[in-house]
């Protein structure tokens, strides 16, 4: 982790690390510690002062039927996203690799997608399904089938889903396209040979050996889908309706600025920390895995 | 310009010494090898002279100074390493004329300086190009250049050859031993190659588990190696050694009654391969089967086993008659070509 | 396994012809907005809206530029450069320092310091958002663009990608440059910094891409039209009420705010799909 051979200078480490440790202290951990400190106290309604309460905010969001409604809502929503993205990615992946020519013509106009901010995704995808002008919305409608997001929680998670999935098969298909190049080309040719066909070969074969890629885009979509896409929920549907696409993380959100109920905020920040670092920990048993391989 | 003392250096990493009190005194101009087996720690003690690494007791000496506490750049020395580290961003012209530039050397006499380093290492073609843009070859010449610039009093060398091919290899080494004796340069130059080390150095140090064993000559080193571990480590094939009691029943030591008084302590007798010759039975000084004979052209090396087991190895002219593989052989040799190891490895007296 | 060993004939077409449906759906709703940024108000208001574009570019383009809707688009693309830049720049600078001290240095407290940085990858601004704003507004940082950048330029990511390239840096390197006279400071300058050039391109892009999407936290800290920034800016041209959208000049804005991203992606390809696999490691 280190070199053998180096400097030595008493001051210009710390005055090289100065930068980054002021930074973190100040916007990291000064306000991880006030998320926790808040989380154990209810203000009072105008501010003035606040009640400690212990774990009380805690115990009041576990009981708090909208609470753990978001909880099941983000659940659904990330496994929705993860399965749509990298199912699409997978398939496009597995049609750019049997190409040779223009493989890389395809891999150009895929991969743009990704540089696009989840928060226009969201506009770019509202504008076709809005219910009074969206051109998605209106053949629908005249195909009999009554689109209004606006209205229908399903609909409006149906859509959600699909402007985070967008953007997020760019990703996919590079990591994808990537491993599957990386198999050797005799194993197929030999499966060939033995005469499995396809399908066969795809789900014997190259899947398997594609799981080191599939097991880490799971984790990254995961952590996705709950921290990067309140952009596409803000701007599609603000969490609506009746919060049918209120994810945790925007929730901290609504409860912190639009609701004012600071202690209740806070008190989900630290469950949203305690979240992260669980997702960070399967992260790294990832890595330690890619290196023992 | 500067000769270099060494005075009972030792380096320890934590509580492990890897040097344990080296003594050497260096002249001026002379170029030094230190040689021997890897791990032993000659490039320990070469990056100690650089200023490289801290010396855990002991001093060393640049010219009149004790260069201990002194950082490299303060030494007045220029190293050559392995692997040539070169700074791969920067052209050929400006990996030589960096250490002037910091140096603060006026811009007119880098270009000089340069442009003459260059045109003693036929490099002027190439100091626009990138290292990637090199030959291993020119490489190694471009850290060559790099040193020479610097008009340093010591140039050092850590196996400034080893990542070359074999005729490469023997192509640089005369010329980095004819730019020294040019230059007049003092110079340390390590290498685990013995072949390197004897015709490159002016004189040999060479080092085994973190001492010097011997300093000297190489033909020194090579006539009256100071230890079991310098007799076996120069020279290619390696002397034969044997267990002195064992010699008694083949009747050697009756020939070699002449050491006499130190007779109690002698332990293993060595014998170099070009000093063992065939001869009829009568003669013969040990007996065995001869199990492979290598017939390399000038040379031939002949393996035998002896009757306890013990393998030889005798070398003969090309042209010379060898025995069948598996025929019974006879050796023979003369006292004077003997050489006396007590049981702690050290050369008896002759 | 390129080529998956049946590649002649009517196979290999429809697998062309897959890709290019492929593609097409996903292309599409960038195609409608840009159908929709060159027709008039009116047309996207009585659907169905026209397929093919309309004649109506410039004058969209223009209007979205100079006026908008709350504020000037040329406005909010400064915004968002300076943002963008700042934070990509400084997440670079700060970092490749870091990673320097941490890898070349031994001093009291080094692997604290590395532990401090590694936790911030657990601490993603969304999830400590209502305190991270509290210090902000604390230090009077609202509506500015210290305030933007400021908080977002730590980063444990690009830190160790730089760490992980100067422990594959040659030791001799540092070796040669000490015997060659330079001290710490130099070495970093003439050796190291030019030679990270690579990493740190492929870093300026992943890290531009990044700056210039921020959404969230723009929109908290900057309550004034003329601080807004693109990305965030969007959503501010949606009426509120019933009004009708004036999706026109919002669909311009759309594919101006995606713009130079995209084609950052898309011209360095090379640089950004290292820096994506890079940073994932
Ligand atoms: N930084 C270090 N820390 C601990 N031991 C070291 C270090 N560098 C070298 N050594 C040990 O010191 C001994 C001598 O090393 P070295 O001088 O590199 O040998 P040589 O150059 O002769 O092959 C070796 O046993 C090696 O393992
Ligand atoms: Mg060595």
């Amino acid at each position: 982790m280190h070199k053998h051979v180096v400097f030595n200078n008493r001051v210009l480490p710390y005055l090289l690390l100065a930068p980054q440790i002021l930074v973190t202290l100040v916007f990291f951990f000064w306000p991880a510690g006030q998320a926790i400190y808040q989380s154990a106290y209810i203000p009072d309604p105008f501010g003035l002062s606040s009640q400690f309460v212990g774990f009380g905010n805690f115990e009041f969001l576990l009981r708090d039927r909208y609470y753990l409604a978001s909880f099941k809502t983000t659940v659904v929503f990330s496994t929705l996203v993860t399965v749509v993205s990298m199912g699409a990615a997978l398939w496009l992946a597995v049609m750019a690799d049997r190409v040779i020519k223009g493989s890389s013509a395809y891999k150009t106009l895929l991969v743009w997608p990704y540089a696009v901010a989840p928060a226009v995704a969201g506009v770019l995808w509202l504008f076709m399904f809005n219910p009074n002008v969206g051109l998605v919305a209106w053949y629908l409608k005249a195909m009999g089938y009554n689109w209004n997001h606006v209205l229908n929680g399903d609909e409006a998670m149906g859509l959600v889903v699909v402007a985070s999935a967008w953007r997020q098969i760019s990703y996919n298909f590079l990591f994808f396209l990537a491993g599957l190049q990386a198999i050797p080309r005799s194993v197929i040719e030999a499966a060939a040979i033995d005469g499995a066909s396809f399908a066969r070969r795809f789900w014997t074969i190259v899947f398997p050996l594609l799981s080191p890629t599939t097991f880490f885009l799971l984790v990254v979509n995961v952590v996705y889908a709950f921290f990067e896409t309140f952009g596409v929920i803000h701007t599609i549907t603000g969490g609506g309706p009746q919060q049918a696409t209120t994810i945790l993380v925007y929730k901290v959100f609504s409860d912190g600025f639009v609701g004012q109920d600071l202690g209740s905020s806070a008190a989900q920040s630290v469950i949203l920390l305690f979240v992260v670092g669980l997702l960070t920990v399967v992260q790294f048993r990832y890595i330690e895995r890619k290196v023992h391989y | 310009m500067a000769k270099i003392g060494f005075s009972n250096v030792r380096k320890s990493y934590g509580p492990t010494e890897v040097i344990h009190g080296v003594d050497a005194e260096i002249a001026d101009g002379e170029l030094i090898v230190i040689v021997g087996p890897s791990g032993c720690g000659k490039s320990t003690l070469l990056r100690m002279v650089a200023g490289l690494e801290t010396i855990t007791a002991g001093e060393i000496r640049i010219g009149d100074r004790v260069v201990n506490d002194l950082e490299p750049r303060e030494r007045d020395i220029a190293m050559v390493f392995q692997n040539y580290a070169l700074y791969p961003h920067m052209s050929v012209f400006d990996n030589m004329a960096y250490g002037l530039k910091i140096a603060g050397v006026p811009k007119a006499e880098i270009a000089e300086r340069v442009a003459q380093a260059a045109k003693m290492l036929e490099l002027e073609p190439y100091l626009d190009r990138k290292p990637r843009q090199l030959s291993g070859g020119q490489r190694q010449r471009v850290a060559m250049g790099r040193a020479i610039v610097r008009k340093p009093s010591v140039f050092l060398f850590d196996e400034p050859l080893s990542n070359l091919d074999a005729k490469l290899r023997v192509q640089m080494r005369v010329e980095i031993k004819t730019l020294q004796r040019r230059l007049g340069v003092t110079s340390l130059y390590v290498t685990h190659d013995q072949v390197e080390a004897m015709t490159m150095a002016d004189r040999i140090i060479v080092m085994n588990g973190g001492n010097a064993e011997q300093v000297g000559t190489p033909l020194a080193v090579y006539h009256k190696p100071a230890t079991v571990f310098v007799g076996g480590f120069i020279g290619s094939p390696p002397m034969n050694f044997l267990q002195a009691a064992r010699l008694q029943a083949s009747g050697l030591l009756r020939k070699v009654a002449e050491v006499g008084g130190a007779a109690g302590a002698l332990n293993t007798v060595g014998v170099r391969p070009e000093h063992l010759a065939f001869c009829s039975e009568g003669e013969a000084v040990l007996s065995g089967k001869l199990m492979i004979a290598e017939a390399l052209g000038a040379e031939t090396l002949a393996h035998v086993e002896l009757d306890d087991g013990e393998r030889m190895i005798v070398r003969i002219e090309g042209g010379r008659e060898v025995p069948a593989a598996g025929a019974r052989v006879h050796l023979s040799c003369t006292s004077e070509h003997l050489h006396y190891f007590g049981a702690d490895g050290k050369r008896l007296p002759d | 396994m390129s080529g998956m060993v049946e590649k002649r004939g009517l196979g290999i077409w429809l697998t062309h012809l897959g890709l290019i449906i492929g593609i097409a759906i996903i292309c599409f709703p960038i195609y409608m907005a840009f159908v929709a940024s060159t027709v008039t108000q009116p047309e996207i208001a009585r659907p169905p809206m026209p397929l093919i574009p309309g004649p109506h570019l410039i004058d969209n383009y223009t209007a979205a530029l100079t006026r908008g809707v709350n504020s000037p688009v040329l406005l909010m693309l400064f915004n968002s450069s300076v943002m963008a830049l700042g934070i990509t720049i400084g997440k670079i600078v700060i970092s490749i320092i870091s990673a320097y001290a941490i890898v070349y240095f031994r001093f009291p407290f080094r692997m604290a310091f590395f532990w401090m940085i590694f936790l911030t990858l657990m601490l993603p601004v969304e999830v400590r958002i209502v305190p991270t704003y509290e210090v902000v507004a604390g230090f009077g940082m609202l509506n500015s663009y210290t305030g933007l950048i400021l908080p977002l330029v730590a980063s444990a990511t690009a830190t160790f990608l730089f760490r992980q390239f100067f422990l594959t840096v040659p030791d001799e390197l540092i070796e040669a440059a000490r015997v060659d006279g330079a001290g710490p400071v130099r070495f970093f300058l003439d050796i190291l910094l030019p030679m990270s050039r690579t990493n740190i391109a492929a870093l300026f892009v992943i890290l531009f891409i990044y700056g210039w999407n921020q959404y969230l936290w723009p929109l908290l800290i900057t309550t004034k039209p003329e601080m807004n920034t693109i990305v965030m800016g969007i959503k501010q041209m949606f009426p509120s009420g019933d009004d009708i959208a004036n999706w026109p000049v919002i669909m311009a804005t759309t594919l101006l705010a995606m713009l130079p991203p995209v084609a950052v992606v898309i011209f360095m390809q090379g640089l950004f799909v290292k820096g994506l696999v890079e940073s994932e490691k």
